[in-house]
Formats: C-alpha cells, sequence, structure tokens
C-alpha cells in the first residue's frame, strides 16, 4: 500500500475550446503535510484543483483517494469525500452573517425554522478549534478580505474537509496578513490535515512547504522536497529554463500633468463613502503606481476615469480639459487606452477575430476606415505586426480570440490599448493570470510608453509589479489615498505593506505631492 | 475553416437529416404506401421545371426575413417582430400600388420605399424601447405584432377593401408595379433577384463596414463593444431600422410577386420562420439563402405528397419545429465534438513534436 491519501495519476484535461489545460500530470498527497502546487499563471494548476474538487471532469486519468479510485461528478461528492476548497474568488453570500455563511446548507433547525443560536455556537466553537478567531455575528460584506478568506477556510473545515485546497490565498492579501496566514496553516497542519496550497510566489512557497510540485504548461515538471531545493531552483523548474525578466528602466523625463484628479468623492447607493478626497496627477513619462489591497476604491477610481460611471464629486481632466461630460468614446478620441482587469469581461469579444478584437478602438480612425468600409490591407498589416511584436502564438489573425491562451488573450488587449500613441494609459492588473513570459513583454511595452512620453496609471494588487514599473507610488487604503512616495529606491514590499492594512499614514503634506502640479 | 464553424456546419446538417428521418417515420405511421409516399417527399420536387421554381418561390419570402431575423440575432436581439413587419408594410406599399401613378420600374421601387419606411418604423418601436428603456424586444415585438394587425386590418377593411369582391381583399394592383416572372414556366419573379442582392449587401455590410463590425462585436460582448467607445444604444437601434426595412421590402415583394391584390387576413407567418431560417443558417447572410431554399424544398415536398398521397401537410409543421429544437440544442453531438477536439489537437501536438 501506499502511504498518499490521495493520488492523482496521468490525469489529462482537454477542454472543449481545444485547450489543453493537463496533459498525464500526477499528483500525490502525504497525510498532514502542506503541498504547493505552483508554475505560471495558466500552467494548469487550477484546473488540476478543479478536477480533484469535482468541478470539472478530466478526460483522461484516475484519482485515488485512501486507496479506492474515486470519481466526483461534482464538488458536493468531493466535499462529502473530505475535500475542501477555497477558491481565489470567494464564494460568500455578502449579505449573509459569517455563522450564516459557515452553515449555509446545513443549518441547524428547531423544528420549521433555523436555529441561529445554535449557528452561532457552533461557529465559536469551530472558530476557537483552528484558531481562525471571526466574529461570527458580523456581516460578510463588512469584513476585510484577509478575515473573508478565514470564513471561506472555516467553511471548507465545517463540512468535514480533510484535505484542504488553497487556490493562490495570498493574491489578495498584504505581506503582514499572508504572514498571519501562514500561522494558521501551520496550526491546522499540526491538527492532521493535508493542505495544497496554489501560488506562483517563490519565497512563500519555499517557507511554508513540506513538499512542491511544479507545472510548467499543463505537464508535471517533479515533485520535490521543500528543504531539498532553493528558490532559484524552483524558479528555473517554472520558467523551464534560466530567464532573465529584470527589466531596464532608463531615468524618467516627466512633461506636463496629463491626468489631473481634483477632490473625487464617491458614495454608493448604499451611501457607503468608496471614495474620500482623492488627490492625484500623472505627468507625461511617468508611471504613476497606485497600490493597495483589492477592494480599497480602486475600481470605483478607475470607473470614473474611463467614465463608465458618472463623477459624482469632485472632476477629473486630461490634459487639462475636462471628462465631467465626456462618453466612453469622447474619452477614446482624446487618445487614451485603458487595459481592463477583466479581459473576458469587456477586454475582448471571444468569439470574434483576432484581428477584430485589436482594432475595436480604431474603427473610427481614417487609417483603418474610410466612408463607412473597414481598410483590411491597412488593418491586417498592424495586426501582423502586432502578432509578431507582441509574440503573440496564435494560427493566424483570423483566429478567434477565445481560443488563445490567457496570456496571449491579453497581449492581443495590450497591443490594442498601447500601440495607436496613446497619450494616456490607464492600466489595471496588466498582468492578472498571465505566465511570466507574456508578463515580461507586456511590461516592456508599458515602460516604453513612458518613454515616449505618455502618462501612465498602473493600479494593480501585484506589488511586486507596482515596484517594478512605479516611478511614484501611492498607496490606497478605505477609499482614500493613505501614503505617496515621489521615488522607489529603497521601498519594499513590506513597507508598502503597512500602509495598504493602513496602519501607517504620511502626513497630509506628503499625501499633497501626489498632485504633480506643473510649476 | 476553423473547428467551431465546421462544428456548427455538421450540427446543422445532422439536424436536418434527423428532421428529414422523423419524416419518414411519420410518413410510415400514416401512409398505406409509405414508400411511394417518400419518394414523392423527397424526389419529386427535383423532378420538374415547375416544382424548383416552386421551391425557389417559397424560399423569397423566407430570404428577407431570415436576413431580417439574423441581423437582430447576431446583435443578440431576440426580436419576433418580422411577423407584424411583413404584414404591414404589404398593405401601406399595397395603398400606392393600387393608386400611384409612375412608370413600370419606379412603381415598385416607391412601394418598395415605402414599405421600407413603413417596415422600419413598426421595429423602431421595439428597438428605441429596448435601446433607452431596456424593454425586453422580445415581449414588445410580440406586443407590435398584434398592434399591427389591428391597424392593418382597419386599412384593410375600411379603405382598401374591393367591395365587388366576397372575399375580403384589397382592389387590384396597378399592373404596372407587379414583379415580371424572370423564369418562363415558372412562377419565379424578379422578387428572387432582388432578395438574393439584399443577401449579398447584408453580407458585405457585416464583414466589411464599420457599422457592421459595431454590431458583430455588439452582438458577442456588448460591455467590450461599451468599453471600446462603440454607441450601443446607437447599434441597437441601427439594427432595428435596417431589420425592418429588410423584412418591409420583403412583405412587399411577396405581394408585387405573387398576388394581384393584397390577400393577408392575418399574419402570414413568414416572421417566425425567419427565426429558424436564422437559425439554420447560423446567422450568415449566404447561409440563410440556402436555409430558405432547404426549407421551400421541404415544404414543396409536403405539398406535393399531401396532393398525390394520403400525408397531411401538417406534417411539415412538425419537421420544421424538430429542426429548430435540435438546433437550438448547444450541447447537441457534445461528445462526439469533444472527441473530435482531442483528436485535433492530438495531430497538432504530434505535428509540434516531429
Amino acid at each position: 500500500m501506499s502511504n498518499y491519501i490521495l493520488e492523482m495519476n496521468n490525469i489529462s484535461k482537454i477542454y472543449g475550446n481545444g485547450v489543453v489545460a493537463n496533459s498525464n500530470v500526477s499528483f500525490n498527497l502525504k497525510k498532514g503535510e502542506i503541498h504547493s502546487l505552483v508554475g505560471e499563471n495558466g500552467s494548469g494548476k487550477t484546473t488540476l484543483m478543479k478536477i480533484l474538487f469535482g468541478m470539472e471532469a478530466p478526460s483522461r486519468g484516475e484519482i485515488i483517494l485512501n486507496g479506492k479510485q474515486v470519481q466526483f461528478s461534482d464538488s458536493k461528492e468531493a466535499i462529502k469525500n473530505g475535500i475542501g476548497m477555497v477558491h481565489q474568488h470567494f464564494m460568500l453570500v455578502e449579505s449573509f452573517s459569517v455563522a450564516q455563511n459557515i452553515v449555509l446548507g446545513m443549518e441547524m433547525k428547531k423544528r420549521l425554522f433555523v436555529n441561529e443560536e445554535k449557528s452561532i455556537q457552533f461557529t465559536e466553537a469551530l472558530s476557537k478549534k483552528y484558531n481562525l478567531i471571526v466574529d461570527p455575528k458580523e456581516i460578510t460584506k463588512k469584513l476585510p478580505v484577509g478575515v473573508k478568506q478565514k470564513v471561506e477556510i472555516l467553511k471548507a473545515l465545517a463540512r468535514g474537509a480533510e484535505i484542504l485546497i488553497l487556490d493562490e490565498p495570498t493574491a489578495v492579501l498584504a505581506p503582514q496578513e499572508t504572514e498571519q496566514l501562514f500561522k494558521e496553516l501551520m496550526h491546522l497542519k499540526a491538527q492532521g490535515h493535508t493542505i495544497v496550497f496554489i501560488s506562483h510566489k517563490i519565497p512563500e512557497i519555499k517557507l511554508i512547504s513540506d513538499r512542491i510540485t511544479v507545472i510548467r504548461s499543463g505537464k508535471t515538471v517533479g515533485t520535490y522536497n521543500a528543504s531539498d531545493v532553493s528558490e532559484k531552483e524552483i524558479s528555473n523548474f517554472i520558467m523551464g529554463c534560466e530567464m532573465d525578466i529584470s527589466i531596464k528602466k532608463n531615468a524618467h523625463h516627466y512633461s506636463t500633468n496629463k491626468i489631473s484628479v481634483d477632490h473625487i468623492t464617491y458614495k454608493d447607493q448604499e451611501q457607503v463613502q468608496l471614495l474620500k478626497e482623492i488627490n492625484f496627477g500623472v505627468k507625461g513619462g511617468m508611471i504613476f503606481g497606485i497600490a493597495g489591497v483589492q477592494g480599497n476604491g480602486q475600481v470605483e477610481l478607475i470607473d470614473m476615469l474611463t467614465r463608465r460611471m458618472p463623477i459624482q464629486n469632485g472632476d477629473i481632466s486630461f490634459n487639462g480639459q475636462t471628462i465631467k461630460e465626456d462618453t466612453i468614446a469622447q474619452i477614446r478620441k482624446r487618445e487614451v487606452g485603458y487595459i481592463p482587469e477583466d479581459r473576458l469581461d469587456q477586454g475582448v469579444a471571444v468569439k470574434e477575430s483576432i484581428s477584430d478584437n485589436m482594432i475595436s478602438n480604431q474603427i473610427y480612425s481614417e487609417d483603418f476606415c474610410k466612408h463607412g468600409l473597414l481598410n483590411f490591407k491597412k488593418i491586417s498589416a498592424f495586426v501582423n505586426r502586432n502578432i509578431s511584436d507582441y509574440e503573440i502564438r496564435c494560427m493566424g489573425q483570423t483566429q478567434p480570440i477565445g481560443m488563445l491562451s490567457g496570456g496571449n488573450m491579453q497581449k492581443v488587449v495590450v497591443a490594442r490599448e498601447c500601440e495607436n500613441n496613446p497619450q494616456i494609459l490607464i492600466a489595471e492588473q496588466p498582468t492578472r493570470g498571465v505566465d511570466i513570459g507574456a508578463a515580461h513583454i507586456i511590461h516592456k511595452k508599458i515602460i516604453e510608453l513612458r518613454d515616449q512620453g505618455c502618462a501612465v496609471l498602473l493600479v494593480s494588487a501585484d506589488l511586486n509589479e507596482i515596484l517594478k514599473l512605479s516611478d511614484v507610488i501611492a498607496v490606497m487604503y478605505e477609499g482614500e489615498i493613505v501614503a505617496y512616495y515621489d521615488h522607489t529606491e529603497g521601498l519594499n514590499e513590506e513597507q508598502l505593506g503597512i500602509h495598504m492594512l493602513g496602519i501607517e499614514r504620511h502626513t497630509p503634506e506628503q499625501i499633497a505631492k501626489a498632485v504633480n502640479r506643473d510649476e | 475553416m476553423n473547428r467551431e464553424k465546421s462544428f456548427n456546419i455538421i450540427r446543422t446538417l445532422f439536424s436536418m437529416v434527423a428532421a428529414i428521418l422523423v419524416a419518414f417515420i411519420i410518413i410510415v405511421m400514416v401512409s398505406k404506401n409509405p414508400f411511394e409516399s417518400i419518394q414523392i417527399f423527397l424526389l419529386k420536387p427535383l423532378t420538374s421545371k415547375r416544382y424548383i421554381g416552386n421551391i425557389i418561390e417559397a424560399a423569397i419570402p423566407l430570404i428577407f426575413s431570415g436576413l431580417s431575423i439574423s441581423l437582430l440575432f447576431r446583435t443578440g436581439l431576440f426580436n419576433l417582430g418580422g411577423e407584424g413587419v411583413f404584414y404591414f408594410s404589404g398593405i401601406i406599399g399595397s395603398i400606392l400600388a393600387i393608386w400611384l401613378k409612375l412608370p413600370p420600374i419606379l412603381l415598385p421601387l416607391a412601394c418598395f420605399t415605402a414599405s421600407a419606411i413603413a417596415g422600419t418604423a413598426v421595429m423602431l418601436v421595439p428597438g428605441i424601447l429596448r435601446a433607452k428603456y431596456n424593454a425586453n424586444e422580445m415581449v414588445t415585438s410580440l406586443m407590435m405584432n398584434s398592434i399591427v394587425l389591428g391597424i392593418g386590418s382597419y386599412i384593410l377593411n375600411n379603405i382598401l377593401r374591393d367591395p365587388s369582391v366576397a372575399n375580403l381583399v384589397s382592389y387590384k394592383y396597378n399592373s404596372d408595379a407587379l414583379l415580371p416572372v424572370i423564369l418562363k414556366g415558372t412562377r419565379v419573379h424578379a422578387g428572387f433577384l432582388i432578395a438574393l442582392l439584399c443577401a449579398a449587401l447584408v453580407y458585405v455590410y457585416i464583414y466589411k463596414t464599420r457599422s457592421g463590425y459595431e454590431i458583430r462585436v455588439t452582438g458577442t460582448n456588448p460591455k467590450f463593444a461599451q468599453y471600446s467607445g462603440i454607441n450601443v444604444t446607437k447599434v441597437i437601434i441601427m439594427v432595428h431600422v435596417l431589420a425592418g426595412a429588410i423584412a418591409g421590402v420583403g412583405g412587399m415583394v411577396e405581394c408585387l410577386g405573387l398576388h394581384r391584390r393584397f390577400e393577408w387576413t392575418g399574419l402570414p407567418g413568414y416572421g417566425f420562420d425567419g427565426c429558424m431560417i436564422a437559425m439554420l443558417a447560423n446567422n450568415n447572410p449566404f447561409g440563410v439563402v440556402g436555409a430558405s431554399l432547404f426549407v421551400g424544398y421541404l415544404r414543396v415536398g409536403a405539398d406535393l405528397v399531401n396532393r398525390s398521397a394520403d400525408v397531411p401537410t401538417e406534417m411539415i409543421a412538425i419537421l420544421q419545429s424538430l429542426i429548430i429544437l435540435l438546433i437550438s440544442a448547444e450541447k447537441l453531438l457534445k461528445k462526439y465534438r469533444q472527441r473530435w477536439i482531442e483528436k485535433d489537437v492530438k495531430e497538432v501536438n504530434h505535428e509540434v513534436a516531429s
């Protein structure tokens, strides 16, 4: 008998659009270990775990749990068999209390009614047992991300999860919160739970794991004891070669102020203040980074900048002209590029061709469209040039974009937004969910634009990205700018983390520097 | 051609064949001479010039309504108003065809213009309601069908009705308005050429123009369209205008091509046929022509079986509904598709490896 509680042997998964997510992947778990599953974004980690959790059916391969071959037709069965998963995007009912979320679907009854009292007791006991401290009565919506994550973990444990899958749990956390999470995970491990930890941050992986399985483009590279491999080695396994991903950045040459945000405040329909007195400016030739844990007002701010939401209070101007009355089309005419956070939601039309997806913001230009007729000769030359410049791996420009991998799809989006000489670029998580190679190209292009004098506003939850690209950095916390650095030398993730959690604030005078007014 | 497209074609063909097989089963059940009936159903429509003419003749209105509906479907709008547009624009155009005095070619053109405007006006109601107030176009277009039927009946009864005839029909059209027969020995009229021209224009419009691009993008992902600076409200209204104009011309073509008077006393049914055609054609303009001819063929076959054997024409309604059911079942043949894709992927990998 093997000493594994779980074995996944030769798993293959081919999606309906022809994407091979896994091919002959093998993965196993020993009881009571923390096992990291690492690989670039899009390498097939999440798919493998979705198969284990019953969300996807494998095209081939077997799963052996506690010595018995199993086949889950849905997550319910996986849960019954002691597997729990915390997704990257939380699956909580926001308007419910913590206790209600935890007992959802297994409510304790008092005759016909739900026994709230008992749910709360149950949650408290569970919370104590695992040392994951939450307030059972608090409404979930009001909780910070880190606590929501605890609720998710508790939810899985409440359903008897022996094997707990955490999909990129640290992506949404500040460094200090990550530290806290790791303590809690060690505690869970001590109580005999087995944890699958999915991540692509190498230092974390090295720190927390007992063993590591590396996946590269859908195939297993190998499984290693964490103590036997160095960070450098892990990184090479992930990428398949030694790759220089450092980026050369020339000294900055700021020109005039191109984006200026004045006294922006915003209250949502429930009168919750989501933005408070936001003031900042971005000059030509500057990359202005906005760091912050997701959900601290960044989305609302960007929605206003791109005119998808009315400006309630205050003003925003591009090149000195207010955009308050603009439509999205008018914003586009002001030579603004915008890389959206969620490419599938608004960045592409998946059924249309690569070519169609690369020109959507230029169909009103004389170049591509005269007298209402599209100029295919020029379009095709433009698209082909970008396909080779951005190294977009595809079968040609007429291929539907939905068939590309996430990284290549994102390259199409970035090419579209960057290659029509924008004066202003708003980049929202430009490399989320793309592989390192694609991220590298995207970063290079953003810096190229800055060197050409474009004003770049970069909003990202990835601190590494923020530090690597930005000339100046502001940190947002609860709808406010709480810190501003007019240079990035000597700045590190921990320092930004302190601001991201609202622990430390800069003085109003320091924050006021973010305005970057022309002298 | 990419995999997705070829798969769609295979699925469509599969649905057609499956529908014909069901027709066989029905024929076997009700007919005393099943083999002879099947033969008549399948082969007889193709045996003479006259029957082939009948097929084309039946296809003409289907092409118009198919084109109209496919534009709407492509934009993600489920509008069933083609029905009312066909009827109403036919009536409005008929007014000109009866009383207007113009030379031969100009008169039908005037009628088409009037019917196109009438069709546009009818379609604009659900279009504007959708674009401005987000009212569900399916509901509003169905309501519009009833409304225009009411208005049309009123006009027919009180203005156009020829009292010297027992049936409820209009006065005779001015003979200069009628469309000429283009194929001797059949009733195939110039409307067929207009239909083909329309299909070609729609094709160019959809794939070669900016406005068509806006429609395609809005149809696949309206959020993306909006984000790119496309005025989605404008696109929705534009599509309704075009769909209304095409269906409007279609209504008039049918009246001037086949009839001597306005004869519809109820909704003619072409609007719903258009939905089936658009689905069969996967919203492709040339596909619409093919699908219309196919449905025309089925109808002529059914008609012949009905006349020369003992199978009722109602069978054809069952057939058509079945085709729609099969085509709209997106997951039909899913297993086959998955296997196909896996094989495809393996081949690609093999090529890369070698």
